[in-house]
């Protein structure tokens, strides 16, 4: 059977889970997602093994539209995302069978679930434009109807009614993107699409479009909007998959279309590309950096991992355009490395914060604090996740931000002027991101995990259940594997970057130490095993030192805290008063952040209020406007709704006979 | 060492263009006026460079003057109408520092984008010169544009006017006219803005150029 | 013969660089002391103070986790790798490769990610004052740090610190202005990395002007020794970086033999003292800022490592 069969085979299953899960009721739900489960590690291997061959396999089922039927390939761009799919939903589906042990609606998720997985899977084996477009639409779908499960709060039902137009602005965008490839001949198979010659400026249109219809499931600025509402309203295990992994799978969408499908873009939509990537990277972590939601924080870093992704493609882009083959395939290489380590720490961090959020009832970070003492294991494995994504090394976050600045630093190689400044601009935007992600990490972590507790849920909160812990063991392993032995990641990903750009890295394999080396050994090196080990040895040795040697008495006694009595937990740094400095110096000029002190008058007892209003400025410049928009034209269109039955035939005869009209001016 | 005396050049050059950054940070009057004639200093410095490599001893007049007038007279007398006036130790609240820094450094990527456009083929020297020079332009516009103060504007004009000199110095072969004139038309604009200063002092009390919107009578 | 030249030399690069770090911090101290018209304690104190607080018993806090026992360690180790990887005397270390200058900067974020946790474990006010305010501050210089990364790499074709130091020594890189903005900007950002004055002040128990302070106040004991001692490891490897990149003369190439060497460590030795002594004089003349002067000091960093890669550009372009 070759691979796509079975990838074809497990996509359907999937998708039948869900129906299945209706018929066997809530009592088999453990059943249902270590079956998800174990499908997904399936799809895990099955995408491994096709990556590794690098071979592409295509197969053609007799559904879908009667003349094409349904195409499907896998090749090694969908195979590495087909692995990505697996992994982050295993992890995820998992996670789901103690996670929803809980759940007051089991039935609301259950059927969704799977079939989820199964239409993800479905748009990365696609292999022409109507089964893609389906498989797409009924993937945002089923995602919506996750995120409504605790559809009776009224923030879930906004963030729903957000997605869903989101959502159906994307498919827009996208099925005119296609309409204009597929062009007059009307060949819907991506074969035909990819045989058909365009102008500079079809090929531009339709980058447009995909960077809308793309990037608004990805949650590329100015599309971000509905992301940090959606993807913490939904439970854990989704908002997992849906920030870890569907984000990736719309990555796959521009990257087939605009490597593969669409043929080769001038060099000045490149910049669009980094500059939109790189914006999106600082947006969005300065929110995560504001944002008091543990969940919304975790939704906002997504938004910044997508624009460094997104930056780094746009870099690609450029050095293809530009033909510096082995330059695009670094920049290639960084960004799907990057994706990788996206949906493994992304994924850590969601299920980490679901066991939080069902052991302290609540997703506000200044209701937690201390939780390390009460969930040991949730918050070792939490620190692994925080250490990883904001780019630390000895971990995965590191290595693919390094060598997506690697990339960064062969700009100059550049012939265009502009590229050649913008770039290092770029890169400068980059590195603030990175800087960003640390902080707001620290305050995360910090203030959820460590100190002491600031509300009774926290103080008394229990571990997590186990399969969540398997499932984050899991991916920490993944996460720690791909830090230490990025060199063999980046050999696995080379049938990709040969694919796209027709270069390779140099292989990493053969290398001394294993030493990720991006061009040549003169230029720039790094080893995180070595780093690994040399910390491990140092710090180890120095510890066993000190303890043998000098000193090793410890005593336990109130803490200092310059001699002010530890007493009333709000007296802690919280998440606001953490996110002051920043929201100062870069959310006043950035987000408009504003801070009013309402003293009272000497004499009055009342407290003192300090107040912070921050937006998201493309929010109020550019949805506020829109929604006010559509109010007044419902409102209008209202109107048609009460007329009387001789109107409403005159209107049907009105428009058959302009309809008519038309057909006869046409020819 | 064949291109030392090209990177001497250029390190001179570009050096105007960060001491014009210098200006933009400084918002303390009496610093600003310091690092107004550290500018003046460089600049000399940079075209008696020019001279010495281009063998035209007239721009070491050019030199002279910038050192004796632009870094010697004008900012001690300003330096002094900035005492008489009281306001050394005035701080200005300019249009916050990371903006104007983050505004002047893309029009510093502008003029080198512009200038490596248009001046393609020229003298590389030249070439160098003419970008940093336009770049120091735009930088005395935009102080002027983000000040209130009208001190700080007159500096602002008056680095601009250093651009402009630097540019000239750049181009073979220019005649002293120019620079004569230029350097007569910043002292006239020295003299009566410096005049006007005391004007407006007298008459408002401030050289807070916001306080005059309050008598054109069209607002408000 | 060469590889166990090379293994010495790293081996005696990371027992250098332990040995020096104390006392460059006393060097400075002392020079402070002597300018502002006192006797200063001996240069040898700062070690001397190490030592007596690992001899003495850690005093923790009732609810300080396993994550505060263990950051110091952590914290210790990640900044001895750094500062072992920063080519000081000679730059044919044996594990120079294995970490560039954007990853030796990023070690140095890791020490300081932790540092800020264990700022914030115990639960305390000036924990969490001195772990947002140092994180504000790493925020613009780690952007800043990257754009001088970038100029460099655009003159040495190259982020390795060894191959930077080689092509900086030799004739052909000729004065830039580039470089010179590179140097304050690297300056600028040292400065603030490493607490010191108009940053931060490291010798004040100020409670509203502490950040570095800060964050450490509930450590004591070894534990506190070990973040000392990482903090003076961190200010020997940003002068050692910045004589490695800006004044790399004298640093004995790979193949030399072991006089060579030695005369590189004496002419390292010297480098040092006159780093010490000009950031002695440095804090002297200047006041500390309000924190929020900070971004805006900062910021001139930023503007320079940005405005050097642009000028770089002109002179490429040519």
């Amino acid at each position: 059977m070759a691979p796509v069969d079975a990838a074809a085979l497990l996509a359907g299953a999937l998708l039948l889970l869900g129906p299945a899960a209706l018929v066997l009721g809530p009592r088999r739900a453990a059943a249902i997602y270590a079956a998800a489960a174990l499908l997904c590690a399936l799809v895990a291997g099955l995408g491994l093994t096709a990556l590794l061959t690098g071979a592409t396999s295509t197969t053609v089922l007799p559904i879908g539209l009667p003349w094409l039927g349904a195409h499907l390939r896998l090749d090694p761009l969908a195979a590495v995302f087909t692995l990505l799919l697996g992994l982050g939903g295993a992890a995820a589906s998992l996670s789901a069978i103690g996670y929803f042990r809980h759940e007051p609606a089991p039935m609301r998720v259950l059927p969704f679930f799977p079939a989820f997985l199964g239409a993800m899977l479905a748009v990365l084996i696609a292999d022409d434009a109507f089964s893609f477009l389906m498989s797409w639409e009924v993937m945002s779908l089923l995602s919506w109807a996750l995120v409504m499960v605790h559809h009776r709060e009224a923030e879930t039902r906004t963030a729903g009614f957000v997605y869903l137009m989101m959502a159906a602005f994307g498919t827009m965008a996208l099925l005119l993107a296609f309409g204009l490839m597929a062009g007059p001949a009307g060949g819907y198979g991506f074969d035909a699409i990819r045989a058909v010659p365009r102008s500079p400026l079809v090929t531009a249109v339709i980058l447009g479009l995909m960077l809308l219809g793309a990037g608004s499931k990805a949650g590329l600025a100015p599309l971000h909007v509905w992301l940090p509402l959606a993807h913490p309203a939904a439970p854990s295990p989704v908002s997992a998959l849906m920030s870890a992994v569907m984000t990736k799978v719309a990555l796959y969408a521009f990257l087939r279309v605009v490597f593969d499908l669409m043929g080769p873009a001038a060099w000045w939509a490149s910049p669009v590309v980094i500059l939109l990537g790189a914006a999106t990277a600082v947006l969005g972590i300065l929110l995560a950096m504001i944002e008091t939601d543990i969940k919304r924080v975790l939704a906002c870093s997504t938004i910044e991992n997508i624009g460094v992704i997104f930056a780094a493609v746009g870099l690609a882009m450029a050095f293809r355009a530009d033909g510096m083959p082995a330059a695009a395939a670094l920049a290639l290489t960084a960004a799907l490395f990057h994706a990788f380590n996206h949906m493994a720490m992304k994924s850590l961090l969601f299920l980490g914060a679901g066991a939080v959020l069902g052991a302290t009832g609540t997703r506000m970070l200044d209701r937690m604090g201390g939780l390390i003492h009460r969930m040991p294991v949730t918050a070792a494995l939490m620190l692994l996740g925080v250490t990883a994504i904001a780019a630390l090394p000895p971990l995965n976050g590191f290595a693919s931000e390094w060598l997506v600045f690697q990339a960064v630093l062969l700009s100059p190689g550049l012939p265009q002027p502009v590229l050649q400044m913008l770039v290092p601009a770029a890169g400068g935007l980059l590195a603030l991101a990175a800087a960003l992600a640390a902080a707001a990490f620290v305050r995360l972590y910090g203030v959820a995990f460590l100190g002491r507790p600031r509300s009774d849920a926290a103080a008394t909160a229990p571990e997590a259940d186990r399969p969540t812990l398997i499932a984050m063991g899991a991916l920490g392993a993944l996460c720690v594997f791909a830090g230490l032995l990025p060199g063999i990641v980046l050999d696995a990903l080379a049938p990709v970057s040969a694919q796209l750009t027709g270069a390779n890295l140099p292989q990493q394999a053969g290398q001394p130490w294993l030493t990720l080396v991006p061009i040549a050994a003169t230029r720039s090196t790094y080893n995180g095993l070595l780093v690994a080990i040399f910390i491990a040895i140092s710090g180890g040795l120095v510890a066993v030192a000190v303890h043998r040697f000098a000193s090793r008495a410890l005593r336990r006694a109130p803490a200092w805290d310059c001699g002010f009595p530890l007493n009333d937990p709000t007296t802690q740094y919280g998440a606001g008063s953490f996110a002051q400095p920043l929201r100062r110096v870069l959310g006043a000029p950035l987000l408009g952040a504003r801070e009013t002190v309402l003293m009272p008058p000497p004499g009055d007892l009342s407290p003192a209020r300090l107040t912070v209003s921050v937006g998201d400025p493309v929010w109020q410049a550019l949805y506020a406007p829109l929604a006010q928009g559509v109010t007044r034209l419902s409102i209008w269109a209202n109107r048609f709704q009460f007329l009387t039955i001789r109107r409403y035939l005159s209107l049907v005869f009105a428009s058959l006979v302009l309809l008519l009209l038309g057909l006869t001016l046409w020819a | 060492m064949t291109h030392l005396p090209l990177d001497i050049a250029h390190l001179l050059a570009g050096g105007l263009v960060l001491v014009s950054f210098l200006m933009i940070y400084q918002n303390r009057l009496s610093a600003l006026l310091d690092v107004f004639a550290f500018h003046a200093v460089v600049l000399s410095a940079s075209v008696a460079w020019q001279a010495q490599l281009q063998q035209a001893p007239d721009l070491y007049i050019t030199a002279a003057i910038a050192l004796i007038f632009k870094a010697g007279v004008i900012p001690s007398a300003l330096g002094r109408i900035v005492r008489n006036l009281g306001i050394h130790r005035e701080v200005e609240t300019v249009v916050g520092t990371g903006q104007t820094m983050l505004a002047g450094m893309g029009l510093v990527a502008l003029s080198i984008l512009l200038m490596m456009r248009i001046t393609a083929g020229a003298d590389p020297l030249a070439r160098e010169d003419l970008a940093f020079a336009l770049a120091v332009v735009l930088l005395g516009l935009l102080m002027m544009v983000t000040r209130r103060n009208a001190v700080s504007q007159v500096v602002g004009f008056m680095s601009l006017e250093n651009g402009l000199i630097l540019a000239a110095a750049g181009a073979k072969g220019m005649p002293l006219v120019v620079e004569i004139s230029v350097a007569f038309s910043i002292l006239i604009a020295f003299i009566v803005i410096g005049v006007f200063l005391f004007r407006i002092r007298e008459r408002f009390d401030t050289v807070d150029i916001a306080a005059m919107d309050d008598f054109r009578g069209d607002q408000k | 013969m060469g590889l166990i030249l090379a293994l010495l030399v790293q081996g005696l690069q990371m027992a250098l660089v332990i040995a020096l770090a104390p006392l460059l911090t006393g060097l400075v101290r002392k020079v402070k002391a002597r300018l502002t018209r006192r006797r200063g304690a001996s240069i040898l104190q700062p070690w001397r103070d190490i030592l007596r607080l690992l001899r003495k018993e850690a005093v923790l806090a009732q609810n300080a986790s396993w994550l505060f026992r263990a950051a110091p360690y952590l914290i210790f180790a990640a900044t001895w790798v750094a500062a072992a990887l920063v080519p000081t005397f000679a730059t044919g270390l044996q594990f120079s490769w294995t970490a560039d200058l954007i990853a030796i900067v990023a070690l140095l974020g890791s020490a300081r990610f932790y540092l800020a946790l264990a700022g914030m474990d115990v639960g305390t006010a000036f924990g969490g004052l001195g772990a947002s305010r140092e994180m504000m501050i790493a925020t613009i210089a780690e952007p800043a740090m990257l754009l001088i990364t970038f100029s460099l790499a655009l003159v040495a074709g190259s982020t390795q610190l060894s191959t930077i130091a080689a092509v900086m020594a030799s004739p052909a890189v000729g004065l830039r202005v580039s470089l010179g903005m590179g140097l304050v900007a690297l300056v600028i950002v040292a400065l603030a990395e490493n607490a010191r004055i108009p940053v931060d002040n490291p010798s004040t128990h100020l409670e509203l002007t502490m950040v570095h302070e800060a964050m450490v106040l509930e450590y004591s004991g070894r534990h506190l020794a070990m973040i000392e001692l990482a903090a003076a490891l961190k200010l020997l490897l940003y002068v050692s970086l910045i004589a490695c990149v800006f004044f790399p003369w004298g640093i004995a190439g790979p193949g030399t033999g072991l006089f060579a060497h030695l005369a590189a460590v004496a002419i390292y030795l010297g480098k040092l003292a006159l780093g010490g002594t000009a950031l002695a004089m440095f804090e002297t003349s200047v006041a500390k800022m309000r924190v929020f002067r900070v971004p805006d000091f900062l910021g001139i960093a930023l503007m320079l490592g940005l405005l050097g890669t642009l000028l770089l550009f002109v002179s490429r372009g040519l």
